[in-house]
């Protein structure tokens, strides 16, 4: 089991689940679609609308996926990603002389981020729970005591990347198409791929094959945190102007831990990839759109998200035949 | 470019305070608001969700559409009871013009700017909606799907803003200066110069609450009475009470309570009995249980509002729209009373449940009072 | 059987004892030092009952820790509790009491559903308790409906806010603190009087080693999950008595009770920590808000600084650790 699953390389399984879960998210949104007479809703444009929604969640969960791979997770990213939506209009000021330095800015801002968590749970050995809830409150409160004078709002030739796009494909969409295709890519076909799988399946064994197991967790963290840097940019381009409180709000935090999780990734590390990620994300979309459709009452919805992650990772975690916690 | 960020970010640190005061202190509309508190309404006698504020009016013949009509709502969330009470208003005025109404959809963004945006564009799209009512989560991250949806199809905004003139009408009571005022200045006539009052506030950064501070502080300068200080609750009660008890500790003497929102001001009135104190004077809003202390305990209080009736408003403004009607515009200002002593009885029900927010303008509506969670 | 990891972990809790026990005196001593009244017995146990639901939580937590999960849903739970409270009692002194009971069944089967889930269906405990916080916190605002309903009757609210006065030696007396101290007591007990402590933290530290050495793993893990809702329970009673109904009453109560049992030196993931650990852990947690709040440092800042806390609480204990090995 270990053994296998120390093997550079990806898991196979994790395809399946990928294609049953979207599969499943597809069918629901369909037949709610039909059942409730939006057949509008099947049209290019609802397609689009219901992609649209994946985006912000998508971007933040294929990072997440690099961390939980290494067997480490990050809570951080939801204050990150409000402190790039903040930082990003505070420094564009609607000038858009001032996208490149702002996106530069975030991103950089992102790395050290993203440099201090890794640091701290690979080498400062700090759980990562504790690590990046720790980093996240740190942003969060720095941020909500200095919003006073940070504020501003993105030029509108930025927020092309939200609203525009090309022969009717946003270019939103697009970013995260390619950036996704990126990531597995990275995932499947490069040392760093391998590396990532090896250190979350067996870091023992890793360490012993000669990986500097530290970097390779404290570079999960950095794309993790670069990931949650692209969706604040893209929240910041929809939104004209970040607030604080955009990514609590979002629960991006808990959510891309779920979508990950519900896609096959395991949480000790080591199994899963990309594409399971997006279905979950999928799943997460075609379930806002489908209970807006269906009409269900806002209270009645929380519930059926929450049986319904539980339902959806005990649907293959079942099989595992380890103890979990 | 950096270093200004930095020195910025570091500044704000130091003067966060001043910062958001700052912010949120227009002259010009706090005195606009003052005058509004004080005008005449014009519509019906006694109903103030059809009353308006002004005399401008918008021209709605363009919209008419005869037959049955389905009107969209995108709200905001209902993350508090204000919102609860608020979306059952809506329901309950939509469920008075049944015959004219073939449908209401509603959908709930939870909270999400970028969720309410999704869902505007998908209602937009599906092509079911003759109107769309929008409840915005924040003003600016709205305005480009507002600003879209406004060329498909009748749009009415209610509660917060949006930075677009687009919307045929955006509903809104007098607003946060006006809630301030009656407040702050209710307080500063009980007391002395030099008196001490604590402010209770939900959380910062919020533009509709950071008003109602603002204009509350500018009073209490004026009045030479001290603001010994301003505590955030995050709507928790026992934060609230505890936040309370810390001042009470400290051996500070409190003389008044000033709250941005009523939905603690009970817990806050607690802390003061544990200590076996007598109560200061406080400002609170329109819920039942804060207004039943008051009668019970013979508090000196005031009960300002933002009321929750303009949910109503917006169901009948929407209507008004598709029957090609005038209607109060480009803002539909709605008026803002206050609870005074005088009329406190009339406001207080016994049936209700603690946090249901009397000014809601419902007593006749349909299903009152089970439908607002109320004993028969 | 099961003595081969215990020696560690019993020399490992009494250092986190101290630790615990260390920071909570300095922090005390801070506030009073700013405020010397606290060091009146009146202000000290005020300071108790205040602190009276996070202690409560935290030992609750722990159980779980201990055998190596989380419980995301307890901040659920005492919040469904409050609500639930207030509508079935709704002001009639009579039905205190059987509604009580009632309180204590429910938490007991989101316990049950918790323990089975993880231990049966093999989904991560982080991820099972999410699903539960989002389906208890859902069922809880669709029952009220969104607000506070009903009302709380007096011999309720006396558990969380009755204070005795000329109480000999220490003055006053607050219901709470006889909450607490009965509470510890049993949680004590359970961990060192009974053979669960052993277990928990067998299953903890190993589980696949704890069950080939006869250990129950499964009855443990849901034990754990049922002490944990049942201190959401209590918790979820002092909270309503202290300061009556709200929706918003066990809001991250979850994440503060794991911090405190982490500050009080307790190991997430298992194999470490004990009663003290929770009860220290939390105090100190309560005197550090207390300390921010008596600073008077902007809101914002105290999310900043109780999250360096965090990572610096955690990072002193790793460190001891390693200088130990």
């Amino acid at each position: 089991m270990t053994t296998d699953a120390a093997k550079p390389g990806p898991a196979r399984s994790g395809l399946p689940i990928s294609i049953l879960l979207a599969g499943l998210s597809i069918g629901f949104f369909v037949v709610v679609a039909l059942a409730t007479g939006e057949v509008s809703q099947l049209s290019g444009q609802g397609i689009v609308g219901l992609l649209q929604r994946m985006v912000a969640l998508g971007l933040v969960s294929i990072g997440q996926t690099f961390v939980i791979l290494v067997g480490s997770i990050d809570l951080s990213v939801a204050a990150l990603i409000s402190a790039v939506a903040v930082l990003a209009s505070h420094i564009m000021q609607g000038d858009p002389a001032m996208i490149l330095p702002a996106i530069l800015i975030c991103l950089g801002l992102c790395l050290a981020v993203g440099l201090v968590n890794g640091a701290l749970v690979a080498y400062g050995g700090i759980n990562p729970l504790i690590a990046t809830l720790g980093t996240g409150l740190i942003i969060q409160g720095v941020l909500a005591a200095s919003f006073g004078v940070l504020q501003g709002a993105v030029a509108r030739e930025f927020q092309v990347i939200a609203y525009g796009g090309l022969l009717g494909v946003p270019y939103s969409l697009l970013l995260l198409a390619v950036l996704s295709l990126a990531a597995g890519f990275v995932l499947d076909r490069t040392l760093f791929g391998a590396r990532i799988y090896a250190v979350g399946g067996n870091p023992d064994g890793a360490r012993l094959a000669g990986i500097r197991t530290e970097r390779v967790t404290l570079s999960a963290h950095v794309v993790a945190s670069l990931f949650a840097g692209a969706s604040g940019l893209y929240l910041a381009a929809r939104l004209q102007s970040g607030t604080p409180w955009i990514g609590r709000d979002g629960i991006y935090d808990l959510e891309s831990i779920a979508v990950t999780v519900i896609g096959g990734t395991i949480l000790a590390g080591g199994k899963g990839g990309v594409a399971g990620t997006l279905a979950g994300v999928l799943l997460f979309a075609s379930l806002d759109a489908g209970f807006n459709m269906l009409g269900v009452d806002a209270f009645l919805k929380q519930v059926l998200r929450g049986a319904i992650v539980i339902a959806a990772v005990a649907v293959h975690a079942i099989r595992t035949k380890e103890h979990v916690a | 470019m950096k270093l200004r960020t930095i020195l910025a970010a570091s500044v704000a640190l130091s003067f966060a305070g001043q910062a958001l005061a700052q912010d949120f202190n227009d002259p010009a509309e706090f005195k606009k608001q003052r005058e509004q508190l004080s005008m005449k309404p014009q519509g019906p006698e006694g109903q103030p969700w059809a009353q308006h504020l002004g005399d401008g009016m918008v021209d709605t013949a363009k919209y008419k559409k005869d037959g049955q009509v389905t009107i969209c709502f995108s709200n905001a969330g209902v993350f508090n009871p204000w919102r609860v009470v608020g979306l059952n208003n809506l329901n309950a005025e939509a469920e008075l013009h049944k015959d004219r109404l073939k449908e209401l959809i509603v959908v709930d963004a939870e909270g999400k700017d970028d969720k309410q945006i999704s869902d505007i564009e998908a209602l937009v799209s599906g092509g079911k909606c003759d109107a769309l009512i929008v409840s915005p989560n924040t003003t600016a991250a709205l305005t480009p799907a507002v600003e879209a949806a406004c060329g498909k199809l009748p749009v009415i905004v209610f509660d917060r803003g949006v930075n677009t003139q687009c919307p045929v009408t955006y509903i809104h009571p007098v607003g946060g200066y006006g809630f301030g005022i009656t407040s702050g200045e209710f307080i500063a006539s009980k007391l002395q110069k030099g008196a001490n009052v604590l402010a209770l506030r939900i959380m910062p950064g919020v533009d509709v609450l950071e008003t109602r501070y603002s204009a509350a502080k500018n009073i209490f300068d004026e009045a030479g009475i001290k603001v010994v200080g301003s505590e955030f609750t995050g709507s928790d009660r026992a934060k609230t009470k505890s936040i309370v008890e810390d001042y009470i500790n400290r051996g500070e003497k409190i003389d008044a309570v000033w709250m941005d929102a009523g939905d603690t001001a009970t817990a806050a009135l607690e802390a003061f009995e544990d200590a076996g104190l007598p109560y200061p004077v406080i400002s609170g809003e329109d819920q039942q249980d804060f207004l039943r202390k008051w009668q019970s305990e013979k508090l000196t209080a005031i009960g300002p509002s933002y009321p929750t009736y303009q949910w109503r408003t917006a169901i009948i403004a929407a209507l008004d729209v598709l029957d090609g009607k005038q209607v109060p515009g480009p803002e539909w200002v709605l008026p803002q009373p206050a609870i005074t002593e005088d009329v406190l009885a009339k406001y207080v029900d016994e049936r209700m449940p603690p946090l249901h927010y009397s000014l809601c303008g419902c007593q006749e509506l349909p299903g009152y009072p089970e439908r607002w969670g109320g004993k028969k | 059987m099961t003595t081969v990891p215990l020696p560690s972990s019993r020399r490992a809790a009494g250092i986190a004892l101290n630790a615990g026990l260390v920071i909570f005196v300095v922090l005390y001593a801070a506030i009073a030092l700013l405020q010397p009244n606290y060091l009146e017995p009146g202000l000290f146990m005020n300071f108790l009952r205040r602190a009276a639901p996070l202690l409560i939580l935290a030992c609750g937590q722990l159980y779980v820790i201990l055998t190596g999960g989380f419980d995301l849903s307890m901040g659920a739970v005492a919040t469904l509790v409050v609500l639930a409270a207030s509508i079935l009692i709704n002001g009639d002194p009579d039905a205190t009491w059987a509604v009580i009971g009632t309180l204590y069944v429910m938490g007991i089967a989101v316990g049950l559903v918790n323990g089975l889930v993880v231990a049966f269906l093999k989904v991560p405990s982080i991820i099972t308790t999410l699903g539960t916080m989002l389906l208890v916190n859902g069922l809880a605002l669709a029952w009220s409906g969104g607000a506070a309903r009903g009302d709380l009757p007096d011999n309720f609210r006396n558990l969380g806010r009755l204070v005795w006065r000329g109480v000999p030696v220490i003055g006053t007396l607050p219901l709470a603190v006889v909450v607490i101290a009965g509470f510890v007591a049993l949680a004590w007990w359970g961990l060192n009087g009974t053979v669960y402590g052993k277990r928990a933290l067998a299953v903890g530290d190993n589980p696949r080693a704890a069950e080939l050495a006869g250990t129950p793993v499964a009855v443990t893990r849901i034990l754990a999950f049922v002490v944990s809702a049942v201190s959401a329970v209590t918790a979820g009673i002092l909270l309503g008595g202290f300061s009556g109904v709200s929706v918003n009453a066990g809001e991250g109560l979850e994440l503060q009770a794991i911090a405190a049992c982490v500050i009080g030196g307790a190991q997430l993931l298992g194999g470490r920590g004990s009663i003290w650990s929770a009860v220290f852990g939390a105090l100190s947690l309560f005197a550090l808000f207390t300390l921010l709040n008596i600073l008077g440092l902007p809101q914002a800042l105290r999310d900043s600084i109780q999250g360096l806390i965090l990572i610096a609480a955690v990072g002193a204990s790793m460190w001891r650790s390693r200088k130990r090995n």
